[in-house]
C-alpha cells in the first residue's frame, strides 16, 4: 500500500552458537499496520525483535526500519523505534516519573517536550496515580505499563512490543489491548505474543512463526477464511433422527452434513453449505415449520487457535 | 551531549539510590579519618620532616582505598545493567557506545572524587588543632589531588573495563582487584630486586606507582607521569568501548 514500508526484512538469518534461531525471514510491514508475530516458545520472535531494535546483529540478510538499515544506520533506526523487551527491564531504584523523564531525555527530547510527553504517557498508560512511586515497589502489571510508557514516550514511528500483556490481570489486559489499538491509529506496531485472541483482537495482520520460519502470513480474517472449510453451521435440534436426515439430504444448499446425538432428545448437526451460503435462516425456518425445538445455532468457523495448532503441529511432524 | 549528561546523572543517582553507595562513602571516610588520626598522632610534639600530605599518604591508607574502592565503585557500571537486562533498553536508545562508556566512567569518577571531597577540610582541621605544624603549601595540596585524580581515573577505567566483560558484579570486582593489586605490587620490585646498574632497576623505578604518588604528595608534578596515567586511563576506556561494541560484531 505504502511506497516505503516501515519494516522491510529480507532473508534475515540469525545463528547462535549451535542453533539457528531464524532462517531467512522475509516480510514487510506498512505504515499504520498493527502486525502480530505469533509463534510457540522458541520460534524466534524475540530474536527477530532484537535484531529490528538493533540490539543483536543478524548473521545474514538485511532489515530496514523506515528505510534505514538496522546494522549500518543503527542510530537512525533507534531514534525511530520504541522497544519493550520481553523481560521488561527497568531501573527499580527510580521513581516512575523520574524514570520516564530519564528515558525521554536519553532519547533526545528537550526538557519541555519531555515533560509534556511524560505527562501524556503517564495518563495514557494509567500511571498518573503512581507517578511518584519507586518502580521496585510496583506490581508486575504496573511495571509492564511503565515499560509500555517508555516505548511510547518519544512518539516513535515504530513500536516493537515483545509480549506486552504477560503478567497482567484480565482487566489490565483489556485496557492494554485497547491502548495498543488506539496507538495503532498513529503508529506502526509490531507485537509478539502466543495469546491468540490478542492477535485476533488487536492486529490487522499476522505472521505465524515456527522454528524460525514464517509458516503463514496474512490478514487475520483471510487466514481464518483460507483454512476454514466454508461457513459451517452447528445446530442443536430436538427432532426425530429420520426427519432431520431427510431434511438435510433434500436441502440443495447443504453439501455435507454430520449428525451426532446430544443429551436428551437433541441432536447436534454440523452442516457444511455450498460456498458463500449462510444456512442459518433456512434452518430456523425449517425448525419452525416442522415444530422442531432448536436450542443452538452457531457458526462453526475455525478459530485462529485451530489454525495455529494446525500449522505448527504439521511442521513439527514433518521435522521429526 | 544530552544523552551523555543524562546518563552521567543517572549513574550518580544510581549510587545514591543504593545502599552500597553509602557504604562506599562511609568506608572512605572511615579509612581517611583513621589515617588522619594516625597522622596527628605521629605529628604530636615533634616537627615533621616531610610535607604533611606526604606523611598522610605514607600511612598507606590511600592504596587500601584505591585497591578496594575502585572495584566496588565500578563493579556495577556494566555488569549490573547486563544482569538486570536494562542494558538492552539502554543500547536500543539512540546513544552511541562511546557516550555510554564515557558516561559510566565519568559517573564513577565523580562519585570517587565526591568521596574524597571531605579531605579538603583536613588541612584546616590540622591548622586549628596543632600549633607547631608548618603552614601547608597549597601547591602540594593541588598536586596531591592531581595524584588522587589520576590514580583514581586509571583504576576506575580498569574497573569499567572489567565490568564490561561480565554480567556478575562480583567477578568484575575481583578482576579489577587482581589487576589493581598486581600493578601496585610491581612498585615493590625496585625494593625486592637489588639495585643493579642495568636497565632493569631503571624500569622498576619507572613503574613504581608508590614512588609516583609520593612525588605528587611532595608537590612534584612530573608531566611524564601525568601523561602516563592519562594514557593508561584512555587505553582501558578504549578497551571497554571495544568490548561494548563487540556485541554488534557479526
Ligand atoms: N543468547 C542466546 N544464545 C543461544 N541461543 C539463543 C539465545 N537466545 C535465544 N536462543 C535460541 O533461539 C531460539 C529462539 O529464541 P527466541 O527467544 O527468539 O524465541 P521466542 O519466539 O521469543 O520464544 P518465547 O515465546 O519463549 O519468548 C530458541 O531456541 C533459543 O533457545
Ligand atoms: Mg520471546
Amino acid at each position: 500500500m505504502n511506497p516505503t514500508p516501515v519494516i522491510e526484512v529480507e532473508n534475515l538469518t540469525k545463528r547462535y552458537p549451535g542453533r539457528t534461531a531464524i532462517h531467512g525471514l522475509t516480510f514487510s510491514v506498512g505504515k499504520g499496520e498493527i502486525v502480530g508475530l505469533l509463534g510457540p516458545n522458541g520460534a524466534g520472535k524475540s530474536t527477530t525483535m532484537r535484531i529490528l531494535s538493533c540490539y543483536l546483529p543478524a548473521t545474514s540478510g538485511t532489515a530496514r526500519v523506515a528505510g534505514h538499515d538496522v546494522f549500518t544506520e543503527s542510530e537512525e533506526v533507534r531514534r525511530r523505534i520504541g522497544y519493550l523487551p520481553e523481560s521488561n527491564p527497568l531501573h527499580l531504584d527510580m521513581r516512575v516519573r523520574e524514570y520516564l523523564k530519564f528515558r525521554a531525555r536519553l532519547k533526545g527530547l528537550s526538557i519541555g517536550r519531555s515533560r509534556d510527553r511524560v505527562d501524556r504517557v503517564l495518563e495514557q498508560c494509567g500511571l498518573t496515580d503512581v507517578s511518584r512511586k519507586v518502580i521496585g515497589q510496583l506490581s508486575k502489571g504496573f511495571r509492564q505499563r511503565v515499560g509500555l510508557a517508555d516505548a511510547l514516550v518519544h512518539e516513535p514511528d515504530l513500536i516493537i512490543l515483545d509480549e506486552p500483556t504477560i503478567g497482567l490481570d484480565p482487566h489490565q489486559i483489556r485496557s492494554v489491548r485497547q491502548l495498543i489499538k488506539d496507538l495503532g491509529k498513529l503508529h506502526t506496531i509490531l507485537i509478539s505474543t502466543h495469546i491468540l485472541p490478542e492477535v485476533e483482537m488487536t492486529c490487522s495482520r499476522v505472521l505465524i512463526l515456527h522454528e524460525g520460519r514464517i509458516v503463514a502470513a496474512d490478514t487475520t480474517a483471510k487466514l481464518v477464511d483460507s483454512l476454514s472449510t466454508g461457513d459451517q453451521v452447528i445446530a442443536e435440534i430436538a427432532a426425530p433422527l429420520e426427519q432431520l436426515r431427510h431434511a438435510w439430504e433434500h436441502a440443495p444448499e447443504v453439501e455435507h452434513f454430520d449428525i451426532a446425538p446430544c443429551d436428551g432428545d437433541y441432536f447436534r448437526c454440523a452442516l457444511t453449505p455450498r460456498p458463500g451460503v449462510d444456512l442459518r435462516p433456512q434452518i430456523f425456518t425449517l425448525a419452525k415449520d416442522n415444530n422442531w425445538r432448536l436450542r443452538e445455532l452457531t457458526h462453526g468457523r475455525h478459530s485462529l487457535e485451530e489454525i495455529f495448532v494446525h500449522l505448527t503441529r504439521k511442521d513439527r511432524e514433518e521435522n521429526l | 551531549m544530552q544523552p551523555y549528561l543524562t546518563l552521567v546523572r543517572r549513574e550518580l543517582t544510581g549510587y545514591f539510590n543504593s545502599f552500597l553507595g553509602y557504604v562506599i562513602i562511609a568506608s572512605f571516610q572511615l579509612l581517611l579519618g583513621l589515617s588522619f588520626v594516625l597522622l596527628l598522632k605521629s605529628a604530636d610534639g615533634q616537627p615533621l620532616d616531610m610535607p604533611v600530605t606526604e606523611k598522610f599518604f605514607m600511612t598507606g591508607f590511600f592504596w587500601l582505598i584505591l585497591l578496594l574502592g575502585a572495584p566496588v565503585i565500578t563493579m556495577r557500571t556494566f555488569a549490573l545493567e547486563k544482569f538486570s537486562g536494562t542494558f538492552e533498553t539502554l543500547m536500543t536508545t539512540p546513544v552511541s557506545d562511546l557516550q555510554v562508556v564515557l558516561a559510566k566512567f565519568t559517573g564513577s569518577l565523580l562519585f570517587y572524587l565526591l568521596a574524597w571531597l571531605p579531605t579538603l577540610a583536613y588541612p584546616y582541621l590540622l591548622r586549628y588543632n596543632s600549633i607547631n605544624l608548618p603552614p601547608i603549601d597549597p601547591g602540594t595540596i593541588v598536586s596531591t589531588f592531581l595524584g588522587i585524580f589520576l590514580f583514581g581515573a586509571f583504576y576506575l577505567a580498569m574497573g569499567c573495563f572489567a565490568s564490561s566483560l561480565t554480567r556478575a558484579q562480583v567477578v568484575a570486582a575481583m578482576i579489577t582487584f587482581a589487576l589493581g593489586l598486581g600493578l601496585f605490587l610491581l612498585s615493590f620490585l625496585s625494593i625486592i630486586v637489588p639495585a643493579t646498574p642495568g636497565w632493569q632497576s631503571k624500569l622498576y623505578a619507572h613503574i613504581s606507582m608508590v614512588e609516583h604518588m609520593r612525588d605528587f604528595t611532595r608537590g612534584m608534578v612530573d608531566t611524564r607521569f601525568v601523561v602516563f596515567y592519562l594514557s593508561l586511563t584512555l587505553i582501558f576506556l578504549f578497551l571497554t568501548l571495544k568490548v561494548v561494541e563487540s556485541r554488534r560484531w557479526k
